[in-house]
C-alpha cells in the first residue's frame, strides 16, 4: 500500500519539474534517481519532547539503522536499550522493520523509551546454568559452613547420592553446553533486572535441594535401589529427549533466515512425541525432574518440579497459541506440554 | 474495595440490560458483603469494650474473642476473590498479602501461641485492626450505597496515617514476644531425619516473616498515602469549580 503512496509522493515532489508527457525513454537516463529522503524525529514517549531530528534518512534504512543514529547522539542509549514506536499506544517497532514500507510520511516520528541496561539472553542463560552447577557441588562435598563442622569434607555413604550429583552436574553442563553451541536464540536481550530474578531463583532453589540431598541425615527412597533406579532411566531418557529436540529446533532455522516453520517428528523416535505435543522440550525436561524427585525422595525437589511445570506451562501454551496464530494449517492433535491434557 | 461498575448508559440496549442485571447483583452482594463486615467488627469492637469495662483488665480479652474474630478475619479471604473475578478493581496481589497477613497474625501466632495472649501488644493490633476495618468497611458500604459522608472519606484516608505504624509495631512485638515459646516447644517444625528429606524450623520462620516487614510496611504505607493525596486532594478541586 505504500509503495503507492510513496510513488504519488514521488510524482507531487517531481511534480515541479516534471514534463506533463513523460518520454520514458529518453528521459529516465537523464533524470537522476529521485530517492525521497525521509525525515525523523525522534520524541520522548512520556513527555513528548523532541529528543532528536534526523534529516536525509534514505527511504531503505531500517528501524535498527535509526536506533543506531540515536545512539551516536546518545551514547549512553544503545540500540539494544532503545524502543521505538509508532504511537505511544501501539507495540515496539521491530529492528527489522523498513522505514519505507512504515505509514508514515516523509516525516516520521518515533516514540522513544528507554528499555533499561540489557544483557542478551546467551549472558543470562549462562549464569542462570553455571551458578545451581556449583552451588551443588559444594554442597556435595560438603564445605565448611554448610553443616555441622564434623561432617566438613566428608563424602556420603549413601550411592543414590553420588548418582544425583552426577545427573545434576550432568543437567546443567549439557544445558551450558547447548547454550553455548545448539540454541539458536532469536531474541536480542532481556533487562538487566531479570538476571537477578532468575538467577536468584535458579540458584536459591539449588542450593535447597542441594542442601537435604547431600546432608549428613539424609534418608534414601523408600523402595531402596528400585525406586532409584526407575528415577535414573526416567531422568537419563528425558534427558537424551530434550537433546534431540533441541537439536530439531536448531536444525528448523537457517541462521539469519526470518522464515517461521513447524517442526515435525524426525527419525529419532525421541522427536516422535512431536505428533502430540508442540513443545516437548518442556515435556522431556519436566520428565528429568520427575525422574530425580523419583530417584532422591526429596520434598525441595518436588517443589522446584512442581514450579518449573507452572512456569513451563504457561510459557509452552504461549508457543502454541502463536504456532496456531501462524500457521494455518497447524496440526490439530497438539497440545502444547502434555499430551492430550494442556 | 470500590466497586468497579460502570453506568450502563453508554452501551447498546441488550449489553446495557446485561451489564445491569450483573452490576445489580454484584452491587448487591459487595454491599451486603461490606455490611456484615462492617457490623462483624463493630460487634467485636462492642465485645472487647464491654470485657475491659465488666473485667477492668486485658487479661483474657483475647480468649474471649478469639472465635469471632477467626470467623470475621477469615472470611476476608472472599475479597481475594472479588479482585480475582474482577468485580473489584484492586490488585489480586496486594490484596492477598494483606489478607494473609492479618490471618498468620490470627491462626498461628496468636491463637496458636496461648502464652502471648495477654501482652498488651496483642490488645494493640486488636484495637488498630478493629477501628481501621470498621473505618474501611463502613467506607466500601456507604461508597456502594453512593451516599458517602466526608466524614468516612476523611477517616478512612487519615486515621491510617498513625493506626498503619502503630498496628505494625504492635504485630511485631507480638510475634517477638512468641518467639522463646516457639523455640522451646519446636511446634510447626519438623527435622531431620525423616523420609521426605525436608526440615522446617518455625522459630527462624517467625524471624524472616518479621524481616519481611522491612521491605513490605513501606511500599504498602507509601501507597496508601498516595491514594490518600489523589482521593482527597481530587476531592478539593471538584469543591473549587462548584
Amino acid at each position: 500500500m505504500d509503495i503507492l503512496a510513496l510513488e504519488a509522493k514521488n510524482a507531487n515532489v517531481a511534480d515541479a519539474e516534471k514534463k506533463p508527457t513523460p518520454k520514458p525513454k529518453a528521459k529516465q537516463p537523464k533524470k537522476a534517481k529521485r530517492i525521497v529522503y525521509f525525515e525523523v524525529e525522534i520524541l520522548d514517549l512520556k513527555t513528548k519532547e523532541k529528543l532528536l531530528l534526523l534529516d536525509k534518512v534514505e527511504p531503505t534504512a531500517t528501524v535498527l539503522d535509526i536506533k543506531a543514529l540515536f545512539h551516536k547522539s546518545y551514547p549512553k542509549w544503545y540500540p539494544a536499550r532503545q524502543s521505538l514506536r509508532l504511537d505511544p499506544k501501539t507495540k515496539s517497532l521491530r529492528d527489522e522493520e523498513v522505514l519505507q514500507t512504515l505509514p508514515v510520511g516523509t516525516t516520521a516520528s518515533f516514540y522513544f523509551s528507554d528499555l533499561g541496561p540489557q544483557l542478551t539472553w546467551g549472558t543470562v542463560f549462562l549464569a542462570e546454568s553455571v551458578g545451581p552447577l556449583v552451588l551443588y557441588l559444594m554442597f556435595y562435598f560438603r564445605l565448611p559452613f554448610i553443616y555441622s563442622p564434623k561432617y566438613d569434607f566428608t563424602s556420603s555413604k549413601h550411592w543414590v547420592v553420588h548418582l544425583a550429583c552426577m545427573c545434576h552436574s550432568f543437567h546443567y553442563i549439557k544445558r551450558i553446553l547447548e547454550t553455548l553451541f545448539v540454541h539458536r536464540i532469536s531474541h536480542g536481550t532481556m533487562p538487566l533486572r531479570n538476571i537477578f530474578k532468575n538467577c536468584g531463583y535458579y540458584w536459591c532453589s539449588a542450593a535447597w535441594m542441594a542442601y537435604y540431598i547431600n546432608h549428613p541425615l539424609y534418608t534414601t527412597p523408600l523402595y531402596g535401589q528400585q525406586q532409584v533406579n526407575a528415577g535414573l532411566y526416567i531422568f537419563l531418557f528425558c534427558q537424551v529427549g530434550n537433546f534431540s529436540i533441541h537439536v530439531v529446533l536448531r536444525n528448523l532455522k537457517q541462521p539469519g533466515s526470518k522464515v517461521k516453520k513447524i517442526p515435525y517428528p524426525t527419525r529419532n523416535p525421541f522427536t516422535w512425541i512431536f505428533w502430540l505435543v508442540s513443545c516437548p522440550n518442556y515435556t522431556y525436561e519436566l520428565g528429568s525432574w520427575i525422574g530425580f524427585t523419583v530417584m532422591t525422595q526429596c520434598v525441595p525437589v518436588a517443589l522446584f518440579t512442581l514450579v518449573a511445570f507452572i512456569q513451563m506451562t504457561v510459557w509452552a501454551k504461549g508457543k502454541h497459541r502463536s504456532y496456531l496464530k501462524e500457521f494455518r494449517d497447524y496440526p490439530t492433535l497438539r497440545s502444547s506440554i502434555l499430551p492430550f491434557i494442556v | 474495595m470500590a466497586s468497579s461498575e460502570e453506568d450502563g448508559t453508554v452501551e447498546e440496549k441488550e449489553n446495557n440490560n446485561k451489564k445491569r442485571t450483573k452490576s445489580a447483583l454484584t452491587t448487591a452482594w459487595l454491599t451486603f458483603y461490606n455490611i456484615a463486615m462492617t457490623a462483624g467488627w463493630l460487634v467485636l469492637a462492642m465485645a472487647m469494650l464491654r470485657f475491659y469495662i465488666k473485667k477492668g483488665t486485658h487479661k483474657g480479652l483475647y480468649r474471649s474473642i478469639a472465635r469471632t474474630l477467626k470467623f470475621f478475619q477469615t472470611f476476608a479471604l472472599v475479597e481475594v476473590g472479588h479482585c480475582a473475578i474482577g468485580i473489584v478493581r484492586t490488585s489480586v496481589i496486594v490484596t492477598g498479602v494483606q489478607v494473609c497477613s492479618r490471618i498468620f497474625m490470627v491462626w498461628f501466632v496468636a491463637s496458636s501461641i496461648r502464652q502471648i495472649q495477654n501482652e498488651e501488644s496483642v490488645i494493640l493490633f486488636l484495637v488498630v485492626w478493629t477501628v481501621t476495618e470498621i473505618t474501611r468497611y463502613s467506607y466500601y458500604t456507604f461508597k456502594l450505597l453512593n451516599h458517602l459522608p466526608y466524614f468516612v472519606k476523611w477517616a478512612r484516608y487519615n486515621f491510617f496515617i498513625v493506626l498503619y505504624p502503630l498496628g505494625v509495631i504492635g504485630e511485631l512485638l507480638s510475634i517477638y514476644a512468641a518467639l522463646p515459646f516457639v523455640r522451646r516447644s519446636g511446634m510447626y517444625s519438623m527435622r531431620l531425619p525423616n523420609k521426605y528429606n525436608v526440615s522446617f524450623d518455625y522459630y527462624y520462620c517467625l524471624i524472616i516473616v518479621m524481616l519481611s516487614y522491612i521491605p513490605l510496611f513501606p511500599q504498602l504505607y507509601f501507597h496508601m498515602l498516595r491514594q490518600r493525596r489523589r482521593v482527597l486532594y481530587g476531592e478539593v478541586i471538584v469543591e473549587k469549580d462548584d
